[in-house]
Order: structure tokens, then C-alpha cells, then sequence
């Protein structure tokens, strides 16, 4: 096995190109399990911890965030809080203190697992995933495309992840996610919501309840026309019901250890049904002094 | 391949490293320092927690080449000559040790906690541990260690 070391972004991608098959590793806390357990012998380890362009942040002339894909989740909560609720709601469900420290959103989309915990966020608020190579340069790839099956990517083999795109919130986001105990758990599902006051529109994702992380369209487009945006009324009963069946239908889970297909959507169906009512409840009070 | 870091304030230049090899390995194996246990391997147990350049991580989810140039603080570096840490102390004196296998990683996400937060409550203390596990002691006496331990730290500010 070799052990690459590039000190900038350009190395990073030079040795990509030179070694595709080497396995990129930011925090360890994916690639290092399947190292100590020999599930994988990678031919190369392509360290990215030294590449500082990956550890910062900043805004886009644009207003949107570009978050290199380094930043811990402990980062994630503290520095981008408020900009990125639902993302931070997330990543406070991740593993541990320990873990928060080393994992990273990019090492998240890297191992794509239709279980992790970014990426139900990431597509609610209509993030894009900035991929590089060498040899072709930048892809902008929105994260509605970037999932293409269990741990698969749209990312090509001499490409690596360098930041996601995403606007700060307008609405209230959340994020909720269904496990045995309230710490290092894998998600059994989870779901995200972001609302979009500005254009009426409603954002979401499934986490771990398909073979991608993916949106419930069907969903999103119902709520949007029945929500009263320039209200303050309570939701009726009958449209979060009706909003939870959506969500749920928009879901293709399977049955495995940690749950039943069934489990996950009636439990997709609850968190949709949550989601909504917090996010509503804090679009109201919003709304309230305004009106 | 080699491997340079500095220990517990001590420079180590480590050769014949394996390339896929965690630095937990090789401050147990290589460098002498068993006190960081090896438990999970998957990050879920906190066992073989240290300080990475002054944040508490897995040591078994570090790449040995990924500490090149780091610093790396153990179990065995937080006492002082023969004098324990406040935290290392209130372990002893509360009963939070049994076995004792998952207490260098208790010891040391419990001290960084306390640097971070001097008084913490005890929903802190929940959240800051719930990465470290013990099947002795039930919790308890650990709460009440590090309750101790952050009480006469803030005292003794």
C-alpha cells in the first residue's frame, strides 16, 4: 500500500489522476473501519488532511456558502449553525464527540451511503457538489444527481470532492433521524425538511429508506401548493397526514438489520408529519409579526 | 515508511510503519504507550481516545501517516511527573474504575470537556461521553467523578 501526502489542492488531484484507484481519506472515520476489519486493501491512501483548501469556508458572490469538504461536523455545528440549520441538526446526530471531530461532510459524500446523515440536508436545501480533476477541471453536480446507488457516486475515478454549495436558510430546516439510542448510531431512516419562503417552495430528503439518499418531489410540490405562506394558521390535521403518506410513498426501503421496509415508512411518514409541524410552527411565529 | 510526531511533548520518528496501519497501533506497539486501549476498531467504543492537535479523536480511525508532524497527547501525558490530573484523581476516588479498560478514553474526552467547559451540567457530560463505553460501572460513579473533577478544576481557577 502507498501513502500519499499532497500538501495542496493541485498535488491532491495530480496524485488522484496518477493513482485512481487510491482511496481518498479525510477523517478515517469510514475508510479506517474497513481497513482495521480488512474489508479493504486499497492500493493507495490518499491523505487529504494536509490540503488546507479543503478545511475553510466561505461565501459565494452569489450569497450561497461554499463549505470545503474537510470542515468536521464539529465545525459544521459550531461555525455554521445558524446559516445551515438542517445541516447542523444532522450533524449533531453523527456518532460522537470524537468522531464529529474527524468526520466531515466530504467524507460522508465520498462513502455515499444511503445511510449517512448529510445528505438528507444537503438535498432539502438544494446543495451542489463541487468535484474536481486534473485532466477536465471543476463539475458542479447537484446532490439530486451526485447519489447513483448504494455507496456510488457521480464522481469519476480521477476526481476528488472539493466543497458543496449551499444557500443559507430562508425557513426553518429540520432534520430527524430514527436509532436505537440517541448517540453512534447509523440511521434505521431519517428525514429532512427545509421550507423556501421565498419562492413557496418546499425542500426534502430520505436518508437510508432507498438505495440513495433521495427527495420525495411528489411531496415537496403538493405542500408547497397547499401551504398558506402569507398565513399564520395552525396546518390542518388532514394536509401534515396527507404530506406523511407522500414522504412515505416517495421512499423504497428494504428490509435488513437495523429495520423493516415497513418500519422505515411508517417511520418516514412520522418524521415527515414532525418535520413539518416544527418547521411550520417557527415559520408562523415568523410570519406573526409581520402580518 | 516513517512516521514523525511528537508524544506527550517528545519527539518520535517511527520507521517501518505499515501504510494502512491506525496511530492507535503504533503508540501501543511501536512508540510504548499501551495506555489507549484497543477495543473496537470502529470508532463506536472510545477506548483509544488521545488528543490530535488538541481535539479528542478515535486513535483507531487516524491513519498512522495522517499524525506526520502532529501533536499527540495520551493518557499518559496528562499527569504530571507522579502527581495525577484532577480528573485522573476524582476516577479514583469516586469508583469510576472497575475493570478499568475504558477508562484512559473516559479520562481523557472527560478532561477535554472540562477544558472546554469548566462547570458543565449534567446533559453535557451525557453528550460529551456518549462516545465511551464502560459495562462495569453503570455511569454513575463516572458522572459523579467528572462532577468532582470539574468542581475543584473551576476552584482551583
Amino acid at each position: 500500500m502507498e501513502f500519499l501526502r499532497p500538501a495542496t489542492w493541485a498535488e491532491a488531484l495530480a496524485a488522484k489522476a496518477g493513482t485512481p484507484d487510491a482511496v481518498p481519506i479525510q477523517g478515517g472515520t469510514d475508510v479506517m473501519v474497513e481497513i482495521n476489519f480488512d474489508v479493504r486493501r486499497p492500493v493507495a491512501l490518499l491523505d487529504l488532511n494536509q490540503v488546507a483548501e479543503l478545511r475553510g469556508w466561505e461565501p459565494l458572490p452569489d450569497g450561497r456558502l461554499r463549505v470545503g469538504a474537510g470542515v468536521p461536523y464539529a465545525r459544521v455545528i459550531a461555525e455554521l449553525g445558524e446559516e445551515l440549520p438542517g445541516l447542523a441538526q444532522a450533524s449533531r446526530t453523527v456518532g460522537s464527540p470524537q468522531i464529529r471531530n474527524r468526520g466531515s461532510v466530504g467524507g460522508n459524500l465520498g462513502a455515499a451511503s444511503p445511510a449517512g446523515d448529510s445528505h438528507p440536508p444537503l438535498l432539502a436545501g438544494d446543495a451542489v457538489i463541487e468535484v474536481e480533476s486534473a485532466a477536465r477541471g471543476i463539475r458542479l453536480i447537484p446532490a439530486t444527481e451526485f447519489y447513483l446507488g448504494v455507496k456510488r457516486s457521480a464522481l469519476a475515478p480521477d476526481e476528488l470532492i472539493r466543497a458543496f454549495w449551499m444557500s443559507p436558510a430562508t425557513g426553518p430546516q429540520y432534520f430527524s433521524k430514527v436509532g436505537t439510542r440517541n448517540a453512534m448510531v447509523i440511521a434505521v431512516c431519517s428525514f429532512a425538511i427545509a421550507l423556501h419562503p421565498g419562492e413557496h417552495r418546499v425542500g426534502t430528503g430520505i436518508g437510508s429508506a432507498a438505495p440513495t439518499p433521495r427527495r420525495a418531489p411528489a411531496a415537496e410540490e403538493w405542500l408547497a401548493g397547499e401551504l398558506d405562506w402569507g398565513g399564520t394558521a395552525a396546518l390542518a390535521p388532514a394536509l401534515v397526514k396527507r404530506f406523511g403518506e407522500l414522504a412515505a410513498e416517495a421512499a423504497s426501503p428494504i428490509d435488513d438489520v437495523r429495520g423493516t421496509a415497513a418500519y422505515r415508512r411508517h417511520a418516514i411518514a412520522v418524521m415527515a408529519r414532525r418535520t413539518l409541524t416544527w418547521a411550520w410552527n417557527d415559520y408562523r411565529e415568523r410570519v406573526a409579526p409581520c402580518a | 515508511m516513517r512516521v514523525n510526531f511528537t508524544v506527550n511533548g517528545r519527539p518520535e520518528a517511527v520507521d517501518g510503519v505499515w501504510e494502512g496501519e491506525s496511530l492507535l497501533y503504533v503508540l501501543r506497539e511501536r512508540v510504548g504507550l499501551p495506555g489507549s486501549k484497543n477495543a473496537c476498531e470502529q470508532g463506536e467504543c472510545g477506548s483509544c481516545t488521545v488528543y490530535l492537535d488538541g481535539l479528542p479523536v478515535c486513535a483507531c480511525l487516524v491513519a498512522a501517516g495522517q499524525a506526520e508532524g502532529c501533536q499527540v497527547r495520551t493518557i499518559e501525558g496528562l499527569s504530571d511527573g507522579d502527581r495525577l490530573d484532577p480528573v485522573q484523581e476524582a476516577f479514583v476516588e469516586c469508583g469510576a474504575v472497575q475493570c478499568g479498560f475504558c477508562t484512559p478514553g473516559l479520562i481523557v474526552q472527560a478532561h477535554d470537556l472540562i477544558e472546554r467547559v469548566p462547570e458543565p451540567g449534567d446533559a453535557e457530560i451525557r453528550e460529551a461521553l456518549a462516545g465511551n463505553l464502560c459495562r462495569c460501572t453503570g455511569y454513575e460513579k463516572i458522572l459523579d467523578a467528572v462532577r468532582l473533577a470539574a468542581a475543584r478544576k473551576a476552584a482551583a481557577r
